[in-house]
C-alpha cells in the first residue's frame, strides 16, 4: 500500500506550508533502529554490572533492573524532548515528531505519546494496534499520537534543481521571436511549467520509448499555446523544444548564446541531441 | 508569471542556510536561550523564508526546493510559536505541594470511579473465594503462587523466617517492585485510550485478586498478619495505582467528551498537563512504596511487631490523605477568589 499523506498548515501570516507525514513502515524502521540502540545500551549495562556484580550482586541487580526500565521508558521521552521530536532512529530516517498544528512540542505531549506506547505495541511487541491505527488515521497517527496531539513528519533534504540542465549557455532558437516568447510566458501556467521542468530534470530515469512519447506530448502541448515561426523550430527534437520553452520561462530576459557556426567544434556527446537552429 | 528561479535561489539560499544552521543549533542544544539580537535575526530569517515560500507557492517552482523551504518554514514556525500559556521555571517544590494535589482534587471524580471499580472487583473476588474455594486456583495468576496454599501455613512459615527476604536480596527486590508497580500504573493510564475499557478491566481484575487474597486471609483468621503485611506499602501502592487509573479515566473522558462542545483535539490538549502531573506523582509514590515493601513490609513478628507495622501504615495513610486533600488548598482558593473578583465587582456595581 502506498500513499503520501500531506498535512497543510496555515500560519497567522497567511503562509501555507505542507508537511509530508511519515507512514507506518518508515516509522517502524525508525523504531527498529531505536530498538537496536536499546539493545546496545542493555549490553553495555550488563557488561558494566558484571564487573560491579563481584562487589555487590544485590545492588548490581537492582541497578540493572532500574537502569533498563528507566532507559526503556526514558529513551524516547528524553531524546524527543531534547532533540525537538527526534530519537536516533528518527534522525537517521529524517523523521520528526511535531505538534498536530506544527507548533513546538510540549513536555506533556512527549510524555503522553511515549507512555501510551504499551497500547500501540500490542500484541507483545508487534505494534499491530499502533500500525493499524496509523493506517486508518488520515494523519498517520498511532493511539499515542492521537492522545498527545502529535504527528510524525518527514524532513526533506535540500536538493537544488540543476537548471543548467535546461539550456546552460546554449543557443535557443525561440529567443529569435521575443514577442512570442513573452506570450508564451503569459500563457503557460506555473503548474505546466513545473511538469515540464520535472520531465527535463528526470529525463534520464525514463525508458527511451516513454521519454520520446512524453516529450512529444509536452512539445505538442506547448506548441498549442504559442505558434513560433517555422524557421525557429525547424529540425529540433521535441525534447529540445521543451528545453527551449523552459529556458524562456525560467530565464526571462536572458540573452541566448550565439548561434553555433557550422565550422565550430562539435558539442560533447550526451543524452540530449545538440541544439538545432 | 514565472520567476527567474536560478536568480531567486542564488539570492535566497544564503538566508535559508543561515536559518537552517540556527535551527540545527536550537534543536541539538535543547533548551538554549537566544539573545535579543539573535532572536531578531531568527525572526527576520523566518519571515524571509516564509515570504520566499509564498513566492514559490504562487509562481512555478521546482517541487524539491518548495518541499525543503516548507520544511524550513515549518521548523522555524514551530520554534517561534508554541502552545504554552506562559513560560515559567519548573519548581519541584511547587509542583509537589501544589500542582499535584490540586490536579488530584480537580479530577477527583475519576479517582472515585477507579476506587469504586476496584472495590466492585474486590467484592467479586471476596465472594468467589468465600463461596467457591476452588476459585483461588482458577483466578490467581502464577506470580501469586505463594498464596495458593493455606494462609495459616504461610503465616507460620513467614513468622518462622521472620527476617523476610534475605538481606542480600532486598535492594534488587525493591527495584523489581518499583518497576512492576510503575508498569501497572502506566498501563492503567495508557489503556484509557481504549475509551477507558482497558483501564476498567485492569482495575476490576486487580480488585478481584485483592479481594480474593484479603477474604482468604480473613477467613483463615489471619487478619492481623494481613494488615501488618499489606498496610505499610499498600496504603501508598494501591492509591498510586488508583491515581494511575484516574489519569486513564480522565483520558477516556476527554476521548468520549460527553456534553462538551470543544473538539476532540482541544479536549485532549486540555487534559494533557493533568495526565503528566498525575503519572509523575504516581511514579514518586511507587518509588516510596517499593522501598517500604522491600525494607519494611517483608519483616514480620517477632522481629517487627504487627502493631508497629499497622501503626506505620495508618500514619502513612493519614499523611497521604492530608497531602492530597489539604496541600495547595489555600493557593487554590486564593486563585478562585482572584478569578471571581471582577464578576463580584460587576455584580456589586449593577
Amino acid at each position: 500500500m502506498s500513499r503520501l499523506a500531506i498535512l497543510h498548515i496555515r500560519t497567522p501570516e497567511g503562509i501555507v506550508f505542507s508537511q509530508e507525514l511519515a507512514g507506518p513502515m518508515t516509522r517502524f524502521l525508525a523504531w527498529f533502529i531505536d530498538g537496536l540502540c536499546l539493545l546496545a545500551f542493555v549490553f553495555l549495562l550488563m557488561t558494566a554490572l558484571s564487573v560491579f556484580g563481584f562487589l555487590s550482586p544485590d545492588i548490581a541487580q537492582a541497578v540493572g533492573t532500574l537502569g533498563m526500565f528507566v532507559f526503556y521508558l526514558g529513551y524516547g521521552i528524553y531524546t524527543e524532548w531534547r532533540w525537538r521530536g527526534q530519537t536516533i532512529g528518527k534522525r537517521v530516517l529524517r523523521l520528526r515528531v511535531v505538534d498536530v498544528h506544527g507548533l513546538r512540542l510540549k513536555f506533556s505531549q512527549v510524555l503522553i505519546r511515549n507512555l501510551l506506547r504499551p497500547v500501540d505495541m500490542q500484541p507483545l511487541f508487534f505494534y499491530l494496534v499502533g500500525g493499524l491505527a496509523s493506517l486508518l488515521n488520515s494523519r498517520c497517527q498511532r493511539l499515542g499520537d492521537l492522545a498527545a496531539n502529535t504527528i510524525v513528519v518527514r524532513i526533506p533534504k535540500l536538493t537544488e534543481p540543476n537548471l543548467d540542465q535546461l539550456m546552460a549557455d546554449k543557443f535557443n532558437s525561440l529567443r529569435a521571436a521575443p514577442h512570442l516568447e513573452a506570450r508564451l510566458r503569459q500563457r503557460v501556467s506555473p503548474a505546466e511549467a513545473s511538469i515540464a521542468l520535472q520531465a527535463i530534470v528526470r529525463r534520464d530515469l525514463l525508458e527511451p520509448r516513454a521519454r520520446v512519447e512524453l516529450f512529444a506530448e509536452l512539445a505538442a502541448h506547448f506548441k498549442g499555446k504559442v505558434q513560433f515561426p517555422v524557421d525557429t523550430v525547424e529540425g529540433i527534437t521535441d525534447e529540445q523544444y521543451v528545453r527551449n520553452v523552459l529556458d524562456c520561462l525560467f530565464r526571462p530576459g536572458r540573452k541566448s548564446a550565439a548561434r553555433p557556426q557550422p565550422d565550430a567544434e562539435p558539442a560533447p556527446p550526451g543524452n540530449v541531441p545538440p541544439v538545432a537552429a | 508569471m514565472i520567476i527567474d528561479l536560478q536568480r531567486f535561489l542564488a539570492a535566497e539560499r544564503p538566508f535559508w542556510i543561515e536559518l537552517e544552521k540556527l535551527l540545527d543549533g536550537l534543536e541539538t542544544t535543547g533548551g538554549a536561550v537566544m539573545q535579543f539580537e539573535q532572536a531578531r535575526r531568527f525572526h527576520y530569517l523566518y519571515e524571509r523564508a516564509a515570504a520566499g515560500l509564498a513566492k514559490l507557492n504562487t509562481f512555478s517552482s521546482e517541487p524539491e526546493t518548495r518541499r525543503y523551504l516548507e520544511s524550513l518554514v515549518a521548523r522555524a514556525y514551530g520554534e517561534i510559536n508554541e502552545t504554552r500559556e506562559r513560560q515559567h521555571r519548573f519548581s519541584p517544590w511547587h509542583w509537589l505541594f501544589q500542582t499535584l494535589p490540586q490536579t488530584f482534587r480537580r479530577r477527583i471524580r475519576a479517582f472515585w470511579l477507579a476506587l469504586g471499580i476496584t472495590m466492585a472487583g474486590a467484592l467479586f473476588g471476596g465472594f468467589a473465594v468465600a463461596f467457591d474455594p476452588e476459585a483461588k486456583a482458577a483466578i490467581l495468576p502464577e506470580m501469586f503462587a505463594n498464596h495458593m496454599g493455606d494462609p495459616a501455613e504461610r503465616v507460620a512459615k513467614e513468622e518462622k523466617d521472620a527476617k523476610g527476604h534475605s538481606a542480600e536480596r532486598m535492594t534488587s527486590f525493591s527495584a523489581q517492585l518499583m518497576v512492576n508497580n510503575i508498569s501497572v500504573s502506566i498501563r492503567a493510564l495508557a489503556f484509557g485510550v481504549t475509551y477507558g475499557i482497558g483501564t476498567i478491566i485492569l482495575l476490576f481484575y486487580n480488585g478481584i485478586i485483592l479481594g480474593l487474597v484479603t477474604a482468604d486471609y480473613v477467613m483463615a483468621g489471619q487478619t492481623v498478619f494481613l494488615l501488618g503485611w499489606l498496610l505499610p506499602h499498600g496504603v501508598i501502592e494501591l492509591p498510586a495505582i488508583f491515581i494511575g487509573a484516574q489519569a486513564g479515566l480522565v483520558l477516556a473522558g476527554a476521548l468520549v467528551g460527553w456534553g462538551r462542545r470543544e473538539t476532540l483535539r482541544a479536549r485532549l490538549r486540555a487534559v494533557a498537563p493533568d495526565l503528566m502531573t498525575l503519572i509523575c506523582g504516581v511514579a514518586l509514590m511507587l518509588v516510596w512504596a517499593g522501598i517500604v515493601e522491600a525494607f519494611f513490609s517483608q519483616f514480620h513478628a517477632p522481629v517487627l511487631p504487627y502493631s508497629v507495622k499497622i501503626t506505620f501504615g495508618c500514619i502513612e495513610l493519614m499523611a497521604l490523605i492530608f497531602f492530597l486533600s489539604r496541600c495547595g488548598r489555600a493557593e487554590e482558593e486564593q486563585e478562585k477568589a482572584t478569578a471571581a473578583a471582577p464578576l463580584l465587582e460587576a455584580k456589586a456595581r449593577s
